[in-house]
């Protein structure tokens, strides 16, 4: 039976619940109505937070000057690609680190974390290096390559401790009951693994198209994605804010819609199953 | 079988083929005037036929990086840059950049203004083309001014500026007498105070690369700017750069505010400032020692070595910097937009004097700033508000932070002044210039 929750406790945590989603959510609505303000009422201080003259000139503004689109092209082919094929890679590995560990797993996932902790910066020029040789520099290729080696160790580490957290109980019950190799995966393994597998995913995906360090430097016209795109909106002589909020907004729309979409999957995936 | 499938979808998902034309890749800021060069850029591609346009903009920090790494890796992915006046000497010398020798007969390279074309060129040749240049001049309230009982002479002096700001403040109605940048920058504080502090006499090196803050001229020029800054500027300066001040001056908070001469357009604009109708020019303060406070700068066009297209890049860069540009922005956009600062047939123009009345404030600022001779005393270096050498961006912002310090109350002036001697001379130690 559930333990009884006070109705005033219930407000107390409700209310708390309310302050900081509020809280989180305050810059990406600030963002949004920065975005219909005119660069001067931008900038105003004390600044007004619904009664300006709204206007949608800054997202005429932005439109006319880039293409959004190609931009946000590059984002969806850079991001999507490399969840894949880091996925590829990292779902063979965490299984096997997870199922039959040696004693070198853990020195292992150790150094894979380790290569997050250098400086990206440290490495831009031989990796510049690289893709000018290869061809690869201004490529949504050489950017989806990149993507996936630069999250491939999240990616590992968080399917690991999914994959550690099924018990091995029941694959062995499974066996009992006669279940072959393949059996065992797509009927016992793969439905517990899912909700992992797809948070992973989801987390891999924003990070890619967050990521700005790797995307700004190793593209120029063709491969820029929406990152590029923001950052040709700032500027350090000139009032850009309400430009740039725009750019901003634009930029982040597809993946916020994305996640509102997959939010409840998400939630019931991650609530669902034999262990949880 | 299926994975091998699924592994090759993926990666052909993100090699996708693009059909290759005469593409000119060029590399901008994000400035008015450079947007503008792009809308009006269909001109230059109708008159060109094969050759396309690429543009990549960038906000200025960012091209930086990015067009460094590209040209000293020789990248090739630009194939004209966007740079100004502190690349283009040190890029030249490295062979980086190729001389611009065949921009047409009626280009007219003596048109350009000689202090800008000296600083964008090595040997006698000239190695970027100026698309505008900008120089930094004191902004005033003139209600303010009057009120104060006072009038701003067209060249003022330091003095009266730091009296002129101490009778315009009135804190509690919010108004501070001066607006200078304060946040911490190779770019940002350390240009105006580089500037500054030649007007004080002070430089960076000696002839022998000696640095020079433990000198009376610099403690003087510090000490004036910390103490005007805290009798006479707005809470919190250190963090005000660029944009900041101009907010401040917008809102119709700042009394004075000696910066870019790009700033002009900006509060004299009705739509966006509050103060359109009530601003005027001097030219930047003196301490009558033959030296103005006033820095040089000219974001300028240039062909990377790396580019496989340097015939059709040298037509575009003869096109943009060209006189025939001035006169399409003029027909297209009226005389008070033409990129500014770069050509004295401009300046000659009548229909130019009439449309933009700074005109006369901005020629006499760039010509009073000498990239070659920037202070009293003579100098190794190239550079009015910086120092022309790799290693100055690093110092310039270490730096920086120690006079932000400074204004910031952090450290006392004598303790910011020998933070950075000490860190300069090890930095110059370690680069070779001295032993």
């Amino acid at each position: 039976m559930a333990r009884a929750i006070s109705p005033r406790r219930k407000a107390f945590f409700t209310l708390i619940g309310w302050t900081i989603g509020l809280a989180i959510f305050f810059p990406i609505l600030w963002t949004f109505l920065t975005s219909f303000k005119t660069e001067g009422e931008a900038i105003a201080s004390p600044p007004s937070l619904l009664f300006f003259d709204w206007t949608t000139e800054n997202y005429s503004e932005v439109q006319s000057r880039s293409d959004y689109f190609k931009h946000a092209m590059n984002s969806v082919v850079i991001s999507f690609g490399s969840t894949i094929l880091g996925l590829l890679i990292a779902i063979p590995s965490a299984w096997a680190m997870a199922f039959s560990p040696t004693k070198r797993t853990k020195d292992i996932l150790m150094w894979m974390l380790s290569t997050k902790m250098l400086p990206p910066v440290g490495v831009l020029v031989p990796i510049y290096l690289i893709f000018r040789d290869w061809n690869l520099l201004d490529t949504r290729l050489g950017l989806t390559i990149v993507m996936t080696l630069i999250n491939l160790p999240i990616i590992v580490w968080m399917l690991y401790t999914y994959f550690k957290e099924i018990p091995g109980d029941i694959l062995e019950a499974a066996r009992m009951d006669g279940a072959s190799l393949a059996k065992e995966i797509v009927y016992v393994l793969a439905p517990m693994a899912v909700p992992g597998i797809a948070s992973t995913m989801l987390l891999n995906i924003i990070l890619a198209w967050n990521e700005a360090f790797w995307t700004l430097n190793l593209s120029a016209a063709k491969a820029a994605p929406l990152t590029a795109f923001i950052a040709s909106y700032s500027s350090p002589e000139g009032l850009f804010w309400a430009k740039l909020s725009a750019a901003s907004t634009l930029a982040i729309a597809p993946i916020l819609v994305l996640g509102w979409f997959s939010q409840r999957q998400l939630v019931r995936g991650l609530t669902f199953g034999a262990v949880k | 079988m299926k994975l091998k499938s699924l592994l090759l979808g993926a990666v052909c998902l993100g090699a996708a083929g693009y059909a290759q034309a005469e593409t000119l890749t060029i590399a901008t800021v994000n400035n008015g005037d450079m947007i503008r060069m792009q809308k009006l850029a269909d001109d230059f591609t109708a008159k060109n036929p094969g050759i396309d346009l690429e543009w990549v903009t960038m906000e200025e920090n960012v091209l930086r990086q990015k067009v460094t790494t590209d040209i000293a890796t020789k990248g090739g992915q630009y194939d004209i840059m966007t740079i100004g006046t502190y690349e283009v000497p040190i890029w030249a010398k490295q062979n980086w950049l190729v001389p611009l020798e065949n921009l047409g007969s009626d280009y007219d390279v003596d048109d350009l203004l000689p202090a800008i074309r000296g600083g964008l060129s090595i040997d006698g040749k000239l190695y970027a083309a100026p698309f505008y240049g900008e120089s930094s001049m004191v902004m005033y309230r003139k209600d303010l001014m009057a009120k104060a009982g006072l009038e701003m002479p067209d060249a003022p002096s330091w003095d009266f500026i730091a009296d002129a700001a101490r009778k315009m403040t009135d804190k509690e109605n919010e108004v501070y007498g001066i607006c200078l940048r304060g946040k911490a920058g190779w770019g940002e504080n350390m240009a105006f105070l580089t500037a500054m502090s030649n007007s004080f006499g002070a430089r960076w090196f000696d002839e022998n690369w000696q640095p020079q803050f433990d000198q009376p001229e610099w403690k003087d020029t510090l000490g004036f700017y910390v103490d005007l800054m805290k009798e006479a500027g707005p809470p919190g300066a250190s963090s005000n750069g660029f944009n900041e001040n101009l907010a401040l001056f917008q809102s119709g908070k700042c009394g004075m505010w000696i910066d870019a001469t790009v700033a002009a357009s900006f509060v004299t604009n009705p739509k966006e400032s509050q103060v359109a109708d009530k601003v005027g020019f001097a030219l930047a303060p003196d301490n009558s020692l033959g030296k103005r406070g006033n820095w040089l700068w000219a974001w300028s066009l240039a062909i990377p070595a790396g580019s496989q297209k340097q015939e059709a890049a040298e037509k575009f860069i003869a096109w943009a910097t060209g006189k025939g540009y001035l006169d399409l922005v003029a027909s297209k956009e009226g005389w008070a937009n033409v990129p500014p600062g770069t050509r004295t047939s401009l300046y000659e123009n009548p229909e130019y004097q009439k449309a933009a009345p700074f005109a006369a404030m901005t020629l006499q600022s760039i010509n009073a700033a000498d990239p070659t001779k920037p202070s009293v005393k003579p100098v190794p270096y190239v550079g009015v508000q910086f120092v022309a050498i790799p290693e100055f961006q690093g110092i310039g912002t270490a730096v920086g932070q120690q006079f932000s310090a400074a204004l910031a109350g952090q450290v006392s002036v004598d303790q910011a002044l020998a933070n950075a001697q000490q860190l300069t001379t090890r930095e110059m130690t370690k680069g070779g210039y001295i032993k």
